[in-house]
């Protein structure tokens, strides 16, 4: 599903971000990046949704490479992902509603069928009857939510969130991961930022981890009794 | 097809949306594009009422062809014979008894020419020819001038010649304030698209981030410079109908001193259309420019 072949990101001053990273994400995987910051997580993420282009080497979404993407054909690709940015990038001046409504006016959905779609997205993210409130008006995690319902409303195949659990205190990150992991198990592959210690020790995932640019990975750290690998 | 569609209507939704959410900035908006059209358009209005005027007052495209005292019937005859062939139009014969009964019955006449001996009138033809273009008219006169017994001909062409350059003159310049006013209405549009998007540079930036193609981001733009230049069009008609009401009694009373019946004539229907149709199209384009220049910043 996402094919990252000896990406290097180098940027014009000199620095280094990404180097030599490869990996590998299969359809319906739920996996972690993990990470110092400053160690290049941000800077996959925004090679991933084609804000920026690597420096050498191929990303290759759902049989697309981002190298070689022209740049009109950006936003088409960019609506099979739903991204959870870091800082959500909620729209404060319209309702909850209307937040989860932008993407699917930007894919041309039908007038009438959107507003029933975007509650559907609303209630899968545990966020009902909130639609008419402002997202100033919600808690930090209702907020991470509404940012999840806006990421998820169009089905994308594939869902990035960067740093989705941060400054969230244990129970609401909990509960998100849980919406999370809800998606994967229907099929949806999952890539989640984070440098939360915790929940990796908790869910023992699939990790990539990034160090100064380049990439280690660790395979799920494998509990005990179970044997799958 | 009915996706485009929706988009279309979704967008043109957004730009009313948008003109309504701010009533005040947008009324201003629309009486500076308003006022900067209703100069040439008032320009153009005068131009063309003058024209009517100048078209309506008689004698202005006539020639008369005076014959020398010593001209017989034969004379006349003749002439009459060569104006039938030369002068595609009307002619008509004025004998010298008519000429002197008509200037005795002109007030204050009548003594002088009791007084005279003899009638110093002479023959003539008063010629009105249907081309009545100031060069054609020049073209015949001379003709007429080289007939025999022709003593002199007159033509009015003078100022004839004079009104036209007025007009002319007139006209390049409605057309030079039309041209910088269109430049003034595209600059109004460009400004207060710079400034929708600097409002709205978030939502923008969300809808980039997300998947929205740049035809998606522009399109409400478009339609909101189109709106705007539209309407200050229609404000502009406004304008220019009420200046034109203001007008009409002094004009009225100025035409009835001269005893004529001229009234102003105001835009017709296709006019204003036009005038918001050019509005429209001028603001479309301060909009899309400033959309292409301040939404690259936006990535």
């Amino acid at each position: 599903m996402i094919t990252a072949n000896a990406v290097t990101k180098r940027y014009p001053e000199g620095h280094e971000a990404l180097k030599n990273v490869s990996f590998e994400i299969t359809a319906g995987e739920m996996v972690f990046l993990t990470g110092h910051s400053g160690a290049g997580k941000s800077t996959l993420f925004k090679l991933l949704a084609a804000i920026e282009r690597p420096t050498s080497g191929s990303i290759v979404i759902n049989g697309q490479n981002l190298a070689a993407l022209r740049r009109n054909a950006i936003p088409y690709l960019r609506r099979k992902l739903g991204i959870i940015f870091q800082d959500q990038k909620l729209l404060f001046d319209r309702s909850v509603l209307d937040n989860v409504l932008l993407p699917l006016s930007i894919v041309g959905h039908p007038a009438k069928d959107a507003p029933r779609r975007a509650q559907a997205a609303l209630a899968k993210v545990g966020l009902p009857n909130r639609e008419k409130a402002f997202p100033i008006t919600l808690s930090g995690g209702e907020q991470q939510r509404l940012a999840i319902a806006r990421a998820v409303v169009n089905r994308p195949a594939i869902i990035l969130a960067d740093e989705p659990t941060a400054n969230l205190d244990t129970e609401s990150a909990t509960e998100i991961l849980e919406i999370f992991r809800a998606f994967q198990q229907v099929g949806v592959t999952v890539l989640i930022a984070t440098h939360d210690p915790l929940i990796l020790a908790r869910l023992k995932p699939r990790i990539l981890r990034l160090d100064k640019g380049e990439m280690s990975e660790h395979g799920p750290a494998l509990p005990a009794g179970d044997d799958t690998p | 097809m009915s996706t485009w569609l929706g988009h279309h209507l979704a967008a043109l939704r957004d730009a009313l949306r948008r003109l309504a959410a701010a009533p005040l900035g947008t009324l201003l908006s629309l009486l500076v594009i308003g006022v900067a059209l209703t100069l040439p358009t008032a320009g153009w209005l005068a131009i063309e009422n003058l024209r009517s005027l100048a078209g309506d007052t008689p004698g202005v495209q006539q020639i008369s062809i005076f014959l020398s005292l010593d001209a017989g019937p034969r004379e006349v005859a003749e002439i009459e014979s060569r104006l039938k062939d030369a002068a595609p139009g009307s002619a008509r014969f004025v004998p010298r008894a008519e000429a002197l009964a008509r200037l005795r019955e002109a007030e204050g006449m009548a003594d002088i020419i009791g007084s005279l001996p003899k009638n110093p009138l002479p023959d003539a033809f008063v010629v009105t020819p249907a081309d009545s273009q100031p060069e054609s008219l020049e073209r015949l006169a001379e003709a007429f001038a080289a007939w025999p017994k022709v003593a002199h001909v007159q033509l009015d062409s003078a100022w004839v010649k004079r009104l036209d350059a007025i007009l002319r003159l007139g006209r390049l310049v409605v057309i030079l304030l039309a041209v910088l006013f269109a430049g003034a209405l595209v600059t109004i549009t460009f400004n207060t698209i710079r400034l929708q998007i600097l409002a709205q540079a978030a939502e923008i930036e969300v809808a980039k981030l997300i998947g929205a193609t740049d035809s998606y981001i522009q399109r409400p733009l478009h339609y909101f410079g189109l709106l705007q230049g539209a309407l200050g069009g229609l404000c502009a008609a406004l304008l220019v109908a009420a200046g034109i009401h203001l007008l009409t009694p002094a004009v009225a009373e100025l035409a009835r001193l001269y005893g004529g019946g001229f009234t102003l004539r105001g835009l017709s229907a296709e006019a204003i259309g036009a005038l918001a149709a050019s509005g429209g199209a001028l603001g479309w384009l301060g909009a899309k420019i400033s959309a292409l220049i301040h939404l690259r910043r936006v990535r």
